[in-house]
């Protein structure tokens, strides 16, 4: 075991510096050059997608946000009957006369009471300080995992997250509407009608804006992450983001701002409910969200690889 | 001291040349924020296929150090290479070959200890999905925790967690092993097969880089050690160095003629013990004991008595990090 042992001095190329050379007596080994870099990044997402989907805490928070919908629903079913709307979220005039209308208010309601955005900021607020907190980050960093591609893996799966939490609200808003409330062909605010496949597709559209304007938090909250070890430390920055921007969003003297605040797009879609359809919200949205994505990444990226790892 | 200066500095400089170092370092420093100096210009050569004991006290700088070779953090002086590539510029490339466990186990609590690996593993862009189980498994059945794979981390053991923490090096084979404490929290059976475990590694010609603030923890294991204290390297080289320092004691009712033979004869740090006792030491070197007995017999000197003490590795290992147990 001395080191004049030559047969465990590292492989020698003929320039005489080491070569990294894997062993071949390992099965494994000689594939290790011909390695898919796309399988590998497939197999890491899948690994990232089953850890945030199998954390205790998050699958209750998707809970939660499939029961607010039975609990809207039955609320809605008791008033309105009594009080016959009046007042309340938009579209909540409609929701009498047609169930799917349902998915709208509900969304409405848990995009500005928080819930959507707690969800989101939860999510992508642990993603790297939770990693960091938990001292795994530098397991995943000694893999080497890679820290752009842990990156950009953990924006993926919190996108995912935040499709999955906005589609499982509108779904179970739909069925609740189906059960409790009057459902057929579908009124638009322009006054014509579709069909209510048409209808049932323009609220899973709705959903995926939603998705889209939770994403665009989530790369705020991934930042935010990169910034502290202290995960809740990171969700409540997010929260407090949302909040300030959506009280600066109803100050008047503010407006020359407005259409600059991350969220002020989030409720821009009720043109997906004229006829003609008008774009113009969704797309103004749209290009708002991609602009604090790339921002936000932007810094979440340059943070992490430049940081020191000593949780 | 002057000493392993000379031996680290000789060991360095021929890492240049030499490519028979699974790591290297020359003037690695890192001065945290706070503008403490925490690694202080250590120039590391670890060779490859040996043992090598990273030995310090508590604040010495190991973990620090380790870190910096990972790339986990940035030296703020100094460059370093592993397995003869560039850090951290390579680092793609040496990190799959290397294995570690920095500062203790850490692992998602509500995954077992299967899965847990699992995800490191799919973490890993160089690392084959297919036989992923099987190396797996193997990981697991060379810590023994095979039977415990499928318990939740939360319901580990602390020996448990140091074991799940110690194969996560051993997922691939690899060129080098990093372990960062490894025995921490081990119970005396846990830290035997710990050792156990370090022989094993290195039999297959992995090189094993291991701390600990404990000697004799890894003194059974080591080929070769350096020793940190407040920051620095103080002592690195073969453990046939540290330990062939033995000095010399001779016995005789004329310590002054002794002194005097030994002197001619070249040899370092001559004492004469005061008064009472008849006794002369001096450093041993190179020199042979049978040699220095027959010139002082030659030189009139009555020999009642010659040893060669040698210091033992523990007494060794104090001088160099301080006896004190506060933290410096
Ligand atoms: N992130 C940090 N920020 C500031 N100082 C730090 C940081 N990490 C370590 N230090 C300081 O650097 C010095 C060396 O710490 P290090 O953890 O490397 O010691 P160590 O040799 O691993 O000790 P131990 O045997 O206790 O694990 C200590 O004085 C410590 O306080
Ligand atoms: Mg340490």
């Amino acid at each position: 075991m001395s080191i004049e042992q030559g047969d465990r001095a590292l492989p020698q190329a003929a320039g005489g510096a080491v070569a990294v050379r894997p062993r071949l007596d390992w099965p494994d080994e000689p594939r290790l050059a011909q390695r898919n870099p796309v399988s590998a990044w497939l197999r890491f997402f899948a690994s990232e997608i089953r850890l945030v989907f199998g954390r205790p805490r998050n699958l209750a928070l998707l809970g939660v946000l499939g029961f607010v919908p039975v609990f809207f629903g039955v609320v809605f079913r008791l008033t309105i009957s009594s009080v016959d709307g009046g007042g309340g979220p938009p579209f909540l005039n409609q929701l009498a006369g047609n169930g799917v209308f349902l998915a709208l208010v509900v969304l409405t309601v848990m995009l500005t009471v928080l819930l959507l955005p707690l969800s989101a900021a939860v999510v992508s607020g642990d993603a790297i300080a939770g990693e960091a907190a938990l001292g795994t980050l530098r397991g995943l960093l000694t893999v080497p995992a890679g820290r752009t591609r842990l990156l950009a893996v953990k924006y993926a799966a919190i996108v995912v997250f935040s499709l999955a939490a906005c589609l499982l609200v509108a779904a179970m808003s739909l069925v609740m509407g189906l059960i409790l409330f009057h459902v057929g062909q579908v009124t638009l605010l322009s006054g014509t009608t579709v069909s209510l496949g048409a209808g049932v597709l323009r609220v899973l559209a709705v959903a995926v804006f939603a998705a889209a304007a939770m994403a665009s938090l989530s790369a705020i909250g991934l930042a935010a992450s990169t910034l502290t070890q202290h995960p809740v430390g990171a969700i409540a920055g997010v929260l407090i983001v949302t909040v300030a921007s959506e009280i600066c969003d109803q100050v008047p003297q503010l407006s020359a701002i407005h259409a600059y605040l991350p969220t002020h797009y989030w409720l821009s879609w009720d043109g997906l409910f004229r006829s003609p359809t008008d774009w113009s919200g969704v797309e103004h949205g749209l290009v708002s969200f991609a602009v604090y994505a790339v921002i936000f990444g932007s810094i979440a990226w340059a943070k992490l690889t430049s940081a020191d790892v000593s949780s | 001291m002057s000493l392993s200066a000379q031996l680290a500095g000789a060991i360095h400089a021929s890492t240049e040349t030499d490519a028979g170092f699974a790591v290297t370092s020359s003037g690695l420093s890192k001065r945290f924020g706070g503008g403490q100096l925490a690694v202080d210009q250590i120039d590391l050569a670890v060779p490859a296929g040996s043992v090598y004991g990273f030995l310090g006290p508590n604040g010495s700088g190991k973990t620090t150090t380790i870190r910096m070779l990972l790339g986990l953090i940035r030296p703020t002086a100094g460059s370093h290479a592993m397995l003869g590539l560039p850090m951290p510029g390579r680092q793609a490339d040496a990190l799959p070959l290397v294995g570690s466990l920095v500062e203790g186990p850490a692992f998602y609590p509500h995954l077992s200890g299967r899965a847990n690996l699992t995800r490191l593993d799919a973490a890993d862009a160089t690392a084959d999905a297919a036989t992923a189980r099987r190396r797996i498994d193997a990981a697991l059945a060379r810590v023994g925790l095979l039977g415990a794979a499928d318990k939740r981390y939360k319901a580990y053991s602390l020996g448990m967690k140091q074991r799940l923490g110690i194969a996560t090096s051993l997922l691939r084979p690899r060129q080098l092993v990093i372990l960062d404490e490894p025995t921490n929290g081990l119970d005396p059976q846990g830290t035997r097969e710990v050792r156990a475990l370090i022989r094993q590694i290195a039999a297959d010609g992995t090189t094993v880089f291991v701390s600990s603030h404990l000697l004799a923890e890894v003194e059974q294991v080591c080929t070769h050690v350096g020793v940190m204290r407040a920051g620095r390297l103080v002592y690195q080289g073969s453990l046939a160095q540290l330990r062939g320092q033995a000095g010399l004691l001779v016995r005789t009712p004329k310590p002054e003629l002794a002194a005097q033979v030994l002197a001619e004869l070249g040899l370092a740090g001559i004492r004469q013990g005061d008064g009472a006792d008849q006794e002369v030491t001096a450093e041993l070197g190179a020199m042979l004991p049978e040699v220095i007995c027959e010139r002082l017999v030659l030189a009139g000197v009555p020999v009642a008595g010659l040893e060669t003490p040698r210091r033992s590795l523990e007494d060794e290992f104090v001088e160099l990090t301080g006896e004190g147990f506060d933290v410096d």
